[in-house]
């Protein structure tokens, strides 16, 4: 699923939400995945110059949930330690998006350099 | 171009969000509601959030935004029916919303406005 426009994140939380449903998570974890994937979707679109989010239903053992993939073609993060700082920001936000959606997520692994584009991978399971 | 609804009650202005908006169209109401407080001179904005189920940072420090435009333009902004799923999620995520006051529902939203 493309993310260009601002309008494709409204789809993606939509998509998500149905994901989430699928793997019967509760409405708070549905609600904490949704919003984890809203910040890293916006994430992708203000400082990755767009991007794709991957949306898989993934199996544990017995315990499903859902796993998101986002890929961005942008500058890349040269100090992840820093970005995943509340309050940090090289943009206009908040700077909560990042280490927002590590906490809201159960799993949460970036893979980042500078000149090659930001790979995040959140998983969340059912509880 | 879409807009969110803003509805005019005596001195307050009312504004019930039911869909899930996109960055521009929050940005769009943000502007809206600082304008029309101006105009009609309302001394209190109603925001009834109870159709949202997802609030992220975006719309959270929009919400934040109004209200503290708002306050510096003489009224008083209550955030009514967030969900306890959103409420729950907000504060894991790191927004506090403080300074924003809350209700549980539009009744008691309006009763706080008018103690005011």
């Amino acid at each position: 699923m493309s993310l260009n426009a601002s309008e494709d994140v409204v789809r993606m939380r939509s998509a998500v939400r149905q994901a989430a449903i699928a793997q019967g998570l509760s409405l708070v974890d549905q609600t904490k995945i949704v919003t984890a994937a809203s910040e890293l979707a916006r994430n992708a679109l203000d400082y990755g110059g767009g991007g794709a989010v991957d949306i898989e239903l993934v199996q544990n053992g017995v315990r499903p949930g859902v796993r998101l993939t986002f890929v961005d073609r942008g500058p890349g993060i040269a100090d992840i330690e820093q970005a995943l700082k509340d309050g940090y920001t090289t943009g206009g936000g908040l700077g909560l998006g990042l280490g927002g959606a590590k906490r809201l997520s159960n799993e949460f692994s970036i893979v980042s350099q500078p000149g090659a584009g930001t790979r995040i991978v959140i998983v969340r399971w059912r509880g | 171009m879409d807009r969110i609804p803003i509805l005019k009650m005596g001195p307050y202005l009312l504004v019930t969000i039911q869909v899930d908006m996109h960055d521009e169209l929050a940005l769009t109401l943000q502007d809206d509601l600082t304008n029309r407080i101006t105009a009609t001179r309302a001394k209190g904005v109603l925001i009834d959030i109870s159709s949202l189920d997802v609030v992220d940072s975006f719309i959270g420090r929009m919400i934040a935004n109004i209200s503290a435009m708002a306050r510096v333009l003489d009224a008083r902004t209550v955030v009514v029916g967030m969900l306890p799923s959103v409420a729950i999620t907000l504060v894991e995520l790191g927004l506090h919303l403080e300074g924003v006051l809350t209700a549980l529902n539009v009744e008691k939203g309006m009763a706080l406005l008018q103690r005011a």
